[in-house]
């Protein structure tokens, strides 16, 4: 039995291909001028550069954290090009002007840009490397009000909501990594619904990093006027390359009150091979900010990376505000992932909900790390945590890392805890009924992550949990 | 139908059958008694193909072929059904959806069409009625929070909706209380044809009282000391173990 689940769980990347396509590239080095150059080939009104490098310079008297549960080699963050754009396409977002190739590649990847191919319903905006290189159905969408393009357009056409709004919830001096995307980022997403109104169509950021030695440094912002909804989703792919590269975005969500923003990612990025050969090192800010009545809503499946640190958070500002936290991560091969949220209850009557699975294969190692603050004047927050491990095979580990503050006495906080093995015999009765090894260990992976599949939108569900059968086929010796 | 020829087994280098003969013929129904630890299980599964036993010597010809080569999934999908004495949990995975993929599987492998859910549902209500389940149990998770005696009536279902050319209990009367046993015993009986045939592992004559077998044999210490019509099974009750253990001894 051993042997088949090793060929499985050894199954090519399947998005490790690259696209030969001519890029401008920014030699490695990262400076003031580095700052000015993106600054300026974005055509940036002065205000940004200034944040810009105010963040680079705040980024120079900070260090790299070293609380996660990870190790890695000292980054070399002068070796790290900063900016990569397809020379063919302009960073309009004209969906006529693309290079073939990059649809193709968009195709190849199951993303389709032609909006005759009117995919499941499903708006896209494209960041391949630096740039945003299509957005789909935004005439459809700006009926309804609705803004949905590259961060470089959104400077360029609104930039009183990008003034506004920009840092306002990850302030440049946030952390470190969070820091370095203020000063270096390149595009991304912008996403504004107006009040009321109920986006009709799922929006979705597909990143792609294809340039070897760049770093993708993006920043997505959306928010959700009074009393509107928004689903949006996020997945990524990177090409397989034996070097490790750099992803260091920032995610800022504001739900002003009545709002709900749904976030679901599905991040697949190169893992790396089974010795620990390249990866994407993935170092993400991801926080929303919920007014009065809001409720932002995070849903992850994190596959990839060689290094994942991330901690989606919410802050219940406003009264009677909820929070939610569905998260699976895997950490196979010689995978690292330290993940998990930050509820910070501020307002009355705030609710946090953060379920959590972590499955640890092969080498993998796995660390849920999650805080939950009660602050004085949150009167009656509650949380509930159920943190889940499982693990398979002997050689990989599953950690937690729980805080909780509490500064008023009317908090509740409900925690669970479970750490199980998918064991032979778990799979020895699934075969006894018919069903091959494959079959079996999708099948007890899918159901030990059930609470948070179904928190995604269909086909994204149906995209996960093939991904994870694949990620983990196998790997049960 | 099935054909044991000396078999020995050893799990983790410890022989633990030491030389098994054994056959089964379509229409019949054999008993395995004999102590605790004397090998039950252990031929269960190794019928099934549990990969922690090694096959040492021997052989096991099934509708004639060499069973030995087949992986555990071949063999359920060509008929053997084990119901194990510990049954395990699958969270998460709905009671249904799993005996589906089960269904679908063996269809599959049979070359037939899969059924749909409706289809499926249709189908599993039948059955359910069979071992007197509770519909709901289809919706929960696989064994999940089962009662014993859940588990053991769900082992029953799975088997009906399975149909099994050859089908394995584990001492499935064990827990039960005699309603229960009952039902489990009256599922055995309708399932029971002329081309289909089971091996009926208990450790107790009671529920030899529904299950009426062709014949018994009792195991000891990885070998079969004696085997006998149904009344054997009397005399086991009505004597113990010892009198035949120090027989062999
Ligand atoms: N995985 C195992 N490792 C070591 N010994 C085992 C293992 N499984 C069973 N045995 C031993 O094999 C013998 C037979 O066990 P089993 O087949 O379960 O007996 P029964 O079902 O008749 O009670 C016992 O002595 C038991 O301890
Ligand atoms: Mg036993």
């Amino acid at each position: 039995m051993s042997a088949t689940i090793d060929q499985l769980v050894n199954r090519e990347y399947q998005y490790g291909f690259s696209t030969d396509i001519e890029s401008e590239t920014l030699p490695p080095g990262l400076s003031e001028d580095t700052v000015r150059f993106i600054s300026a080939k974005k055509q940036e009104p002065e205000w940004l550069l200034e944040w810009r490098l105010k963040a680079f310079r705040r980024w120079l008297t900070m260090t790299e954290p070293h609380w996660p549960n990870v190790t890695y080699e000292p980054i070399d963050y002068q070796s790290v090009s900063y900016y990569s754009e397809p020379k063919s396409t302009k960073p309009i977002g004209s969906l006529d002007e693309i290079d073939p190739k990059l649809l193709e590649m968009y195709s190849k990847l199951g993303i389709s840009l032609n909006e005759q191919k009117r995919l499941s319903g499903v708006a896209v905006d494209a960041v391949f490397d630096s740039v945003s290189v299509g957005t789909t159905f935004r005439e459809e969408l700006a009926k309804e009000g609705i803004i949905f393009c590259s961060f470089g357009e959104a400077v360029r056409e609104h930039p009183d909501l990008v003034k506004q709004y920009l840092g306002s919830v990850v302030p440049y001096s946030d952390n470190y990594f969070a820091a370095l995307n203020s000063a270096v980022f390149s595009d991304g997403s912008f996403c504004y619904i107006p009040k009321g109104v109920r986006c009709p169509l799922e929006l979705s950021t597909y990143f792609r990093i294809n340039q070897s030695n760049t770093g993708q440094f993006e920043r997505t912002l959306i928010v959700a006027d009074e009393g509107s909804y928004v689903s949006y989703l996020e997945g990524c792919t990177a090409p397989k390359r034996d070097t490790n590269q750099l992803h260091a975005a920032v995610v800022e969500i504001i739900a002003l009150d009545n709002a709900t923003v749904k976030y679901s990612t599905v991040q697949n990025w190169y893992a790396g091979d089974e010795n620990g050969l390249g990866g994407i090192y993935n170092f993400v800010t991801k926080r929303g900010k919920a007014m009065t009545n809001a409720k932002i809503s995070w849903t992850q499946v994190e596959t990839g990376s060689a290094i994942t640190w991330k901690y989606p958070s919410v802050i219940l500002q406003g009264d009677n505000s909820v929070g939610e936290f569905y998260s699976v991560a895997v950490a196979s091969k010689m995978q690292q992932a330290d993940t998990g949220t930050k509820m910070i209850h501020i307002g009355r009557n705030t609710k946090s909900n953060i379920v959590s699975k972590g499955i640890s294969a092969m080498k993998g190692q796995n660390s849920y790390r999650g805080k939950v603050h009660i602050l004085p004047k949150a009167e009656g927050a509650r949380n509930y945590t159920q943190c889940d491990s499982m693990l398979v095979g002997n050689e990989c580990g599953a950690h937690t890392f729980p805080y909780i503050e509490v500064q008023n006495n009317s908090a509740i906080l409900e925690h669970e805890a479970s750490t199980s093995k998918i064991g032979e015999d778990q799979i020895f009765y699934l075969k006894q009924r018919g069903l091959d090894a494959e079959q079996a260990v999708s099948m007890i992976v899918s159901g030990f992550c059930k609470e948070v599949f179904k928190e995604l939108p269909m086909e994204f569900a149906l995209e996960a949990q093939q991904l994870l059968g694949i990620t983990l086929e196998g790997s049960v010796g | 139908m099935l054909e044991i020829r000396d078999l020995h087994a050893a799990v983790d280098g410890t022989p633990i059958l030491k030389g098994i003969t054994l056959t089964v013929n379509a229409g019949e129904v054999h008993a395995v008694m004999g102590p605790n630890g004397s090998g039950k299980s252990t031929l269960a599964q190794v019928l099934a193909g549990h990969p922690a036993y090694e096959i040492t010597s021997g052989e096991i010809l099934y509708k004639g072929e060499n069973l030995v080569e087949m992986e555990a999934e071949e063999r359920a999908q060509q008929g053997v059904f084990l119901a194990f004495q510990y049954p395990v949990e699958i969270p998460g995975v709905s009671n249904a959806y799993f005996l589906r993929a089960a269904y679908n599987a063996k269809l599959k492998a049979a070359g037939k069409e899969e059924v749909d859910p409706m289809e499926f549902l249709d189908l599993v209500e039948e059955k359910l009625k069979l071992v007197d389940m509770d519909p709901a149990m289809l919706h929960r998770s696989v064994n999940a929070g089962f009662s014993g005696g859940e588990k053991k009536r769900n082992e029953i279902l799975q088997m009906a909706v399975l149909d099994p050319t050859l089908a394995i209990l584990d001492e499935t009367d064990s827990g039960l209380d005699i309603d229960a046993l009952r039902i489990v015993a009256g599922g055995v009986n309708a399932l029971k044809r002329p081309d289909n045939a089971a091996i009926v592992v208990t450790h107790y004559q009671r529920l030899l009282n529904y299950i009426v077998p062709d014949q018994v044999h009792v195991l000891a210490g990885g070998r079969i000391v004696k085997s006998g019509g149904k009344e054997l099974a009397l005399e086991l009750e009505a004597r113990g173990y010892d009198w035949l253990l120090e027989a062999v001894a």
